[in-house]
């Protein structure tokens, strides 16, 4: 069983992150990179699933050069090898932009499954993994919290508001994972000396089969018009409980016509 | 006026609160027509009329048998048939997914989490744990838009909800991720957490899993329960109740949070909230940062004398 894990590289939650003030984009040198919190999460299912049933784990990450720091990582928790789609003609690709281009290089890797995290940290747009399976024509397996392959059938636990739905399909699927799922291993130090040995097919976007004409910036269709910091908020009242903390919070309900 | 497809979100025939917001954001747009998939339209047919929808595109439940892509092929031929302006839906985690697959079928764009739109489809965006606003576009095509629960204010407006009956040739490529079971997991009687009006949270401060202190507040109040990771990762609290940027996005008109410090991440998602209460036993916890009124006390005394207060005002 062949497995790709796509793997966002995204600026860490932890420090201050911004957008260029010329083109708009993510500043991306600003802050460190880390791997999008759920990727974990997906390159463990993938890890349990060769464990399993066998075959190879590939990490397909598109982005900057800085990336390369990213892939390091995945790989050092198991992954075999990974491809890197970097190319300067990516830049500022929107949301279904980037689902296309990974379609269009998962075209050059052999696979059974894809799996990826339901939501990046940064943008937060949810609709990488709908959208690839879209473009693809493969079975839409999103949001699973519980993944069980049996020969070609694959059966996952879907999360819904009202719980979860259970949904079939054939392979090859796309598979989203939530952090449900299973608790991601930390890379052992055998596995991080190993990893720098490990094989990166660094591929241009026409290397990947990514028609150049209709990624990045200039051919998005969705466009960011300005940006600024959010206005902080007015300044609230904070009181020292003295016995009375419960009342002061229903005055300021009252008043505020909650109560 | 070109129409404004508006996705209808409803349960048991109701239509939720949020599907009247989008109504009211699609009247600036142009003329509201709602697409209800499922049963129930009949009695769901009178608040959609209330909030100004012309029409009621009706089509059958069956779309929902196999995962997202049949509601997209339904939307996305609607928006052709019609000569739609634009596409709203509600900012879920399906209904995203059902907007990114309608607008790669109709070569546009789609913006999700918009917390505003204006007449020419110009959404706002609140980013990086609030920190930033940004303004984006769809400049190719007819947009999707998924807009965050009580973001926009619901004003009533009269409509003919004239009900037509629709579907559409669901592709055998849209039909690979069959759903073979519908499992319904404890829920309670409150309200949804996306959906409130309220929101009540508790994080470490509470001390285990006894969440009672955070529920009977949240009772008093009519309000939703929520949790910061903490609480979700020591195993007190669910994690569909998980508030913050890996779990539920909420915009409550108050949010109230117990024992939660206020990490970027708990505010990614709570921090559009338009009132925040806090109480914590920390002066330099960075939640009071966001509170319009804030507590520092313990809360296991200070939310039950809340609960009390508020049950004697009522
Ligand atoms: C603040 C902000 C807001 C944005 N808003 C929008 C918007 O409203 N509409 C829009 O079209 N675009 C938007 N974008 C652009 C969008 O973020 C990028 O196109 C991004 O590459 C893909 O979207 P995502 O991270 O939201 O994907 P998600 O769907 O949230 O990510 C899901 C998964 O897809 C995989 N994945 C995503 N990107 C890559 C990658 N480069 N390489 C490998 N795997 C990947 C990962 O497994 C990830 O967990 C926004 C960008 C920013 C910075
Ligand atoms: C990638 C990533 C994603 C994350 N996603 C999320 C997310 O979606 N949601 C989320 O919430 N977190 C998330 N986190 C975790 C986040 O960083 C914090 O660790 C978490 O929010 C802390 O929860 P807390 O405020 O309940 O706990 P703590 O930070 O431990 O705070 C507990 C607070 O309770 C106060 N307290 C203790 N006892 C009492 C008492 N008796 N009365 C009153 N106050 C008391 C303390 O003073 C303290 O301020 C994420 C982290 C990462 C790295």
């Amino acid at each position: 069983m062949n497995i790709v894990v796509l793997v966002k590289q995204v600026p860490d939650t932890a420090t201050e992150r911004k957008l260029n003030a010329d083109d708009k984009t993510l500043d991306r040198a600003a802050s460190d990179g880390v791997i999008n919190e759920l990727d974990e999460y997906a390159i463990e299912e993938a890890l349990l699933l060769k464990e399993k049933h066998g075959g190879e784990v590939t990490i397909l990450t598109m982005g900057p050069e800085k990336a390369t720091e990213s892939i390091r990582k995945a790989l050092s928790m198991g992954a075999d090898k990974a491809v890197f789609v970097n190319d300067d003609a990516l830049h500022g690709s929107d949301a279904l932009q980037t689902a296309y281009a990974l379609a269009q290089a998962l075209g050059t890797i052999e696979y059974d499954v894809v799996v990826l995290g339901s939501e990046s940290t940064d943008a937060r747009t949810g609709v990488v993994g709908a959208a690839l399976a879209e473009y693809l024509g493969l079975p839409q397996l999103t949001f699973a919290r519980k993944v069980d392959i049996d020969g070609s059938t694959i059966r996952i636990q879907r999360q819904t508001d009202y719980g979860y739905d259970v949904v079939e399909a054939q392979l090859p699927a796309v598979v989203s994972v939530v952090e449900k799922i299973n608790e991601p291993r930390y890379p052992s130090f055998k596995l991080i000396m190993q990893a720098k040995k490990k094989p990166v097919d660094k591929k241009s976007a026409a290397d990947a089969g990514i028609d150049t004409g209709r990624v990045g910036l200039a051919n998005a269709a969705t466009e960011t018009v300005d940006f600024a910091a959010a206005p902080p908020r007015a300044a609230g009242t904070v009181v020292k409980d003295e016995g009375d903390g419960g009342a002061k919070i229903a005055d300021f309900l009252v008043e505020k016509k909650f109560v | 006026m070109a129409e404004v497809l508006v996705l209808v979100d409803h349960v048991d025939g109701q239509v939720k609160k949020v599907t009247t917001e989008l109504l009211t954001a699609a009247r600036r747009i142009g003329e509201p027509a709602a697409v209800w998939i499922g049963d129930g339209a009949e009695s769901g047919k009178g608040a959609l009329a209330e909030y100004g929808a012309e029409k009621v595109y009706v089509a059958p439940a069956e779309l929902g048998d196999y995962v997202v892509a049949p509601k997209a092929e339904l939307l996305a031929k609607l928006a052709q048939d019609k000569g739609a302006a634009a596409i709203l839906v509600s900012a879920t985690a399906e209904n995203k997914e059902i907007a990114g697959r309608t607008a790669v079928k109709l070569g546009s764009g789609v913006l999700t989490d918009v917390v505003d739109v204006n007449a020419e489809v110009v959404a706002e965006h609140s980013v990086f744990g609030g920190a930033t606003i940004t303004h984006a576009r769809v400049r190719t095509g007819v947009p999707v838009v998924a807009v965050r629960p009580n973001s926009v204010p619901a004003e009533a407006a009269s409509g003919a909800a004239a009900e037509e009956a629709v579907s559409v040739e669901v592709s055998e490529a849209a039909k690979t991720a069959k759903v073979v079971e519908r499992v319904a997991e404890e829920q309670g009687e409150r309200p949804e957490l996306t959906e409130a009006a309220i929101v009540v949270s508790g994080g470490r401060g509470v001390g285990s899993d006894d969440f009672s202190v955070v529920e009977n507040l949240a009772d008093s109040l009519g309000a939703a329960v929520g949790a910061s990771r903490a609480a979700v990762d020591s195993g007190w609290y669910p994690n569909q109740f998980q508030v913050g940027q890996t779990g539920k996005t909420v915009s409550p008109n108050l949010y109230v949070a117990l024992g939660i410090s206020g990490a970027i991440q708990h505010r990614a998602g709570m921090q559009t909230a338009k009132n925040i209460v806090a109480v914590n036993k920390d002066p330099e916890a960075p939640i009071f940062e966001l509170a319009d009124f804030g507590v520092v006390g313990d809360l296991h005394t200070v939310a039950p004398q809340l609960t009390e207060e508020i049950k004697k005002r009522k």
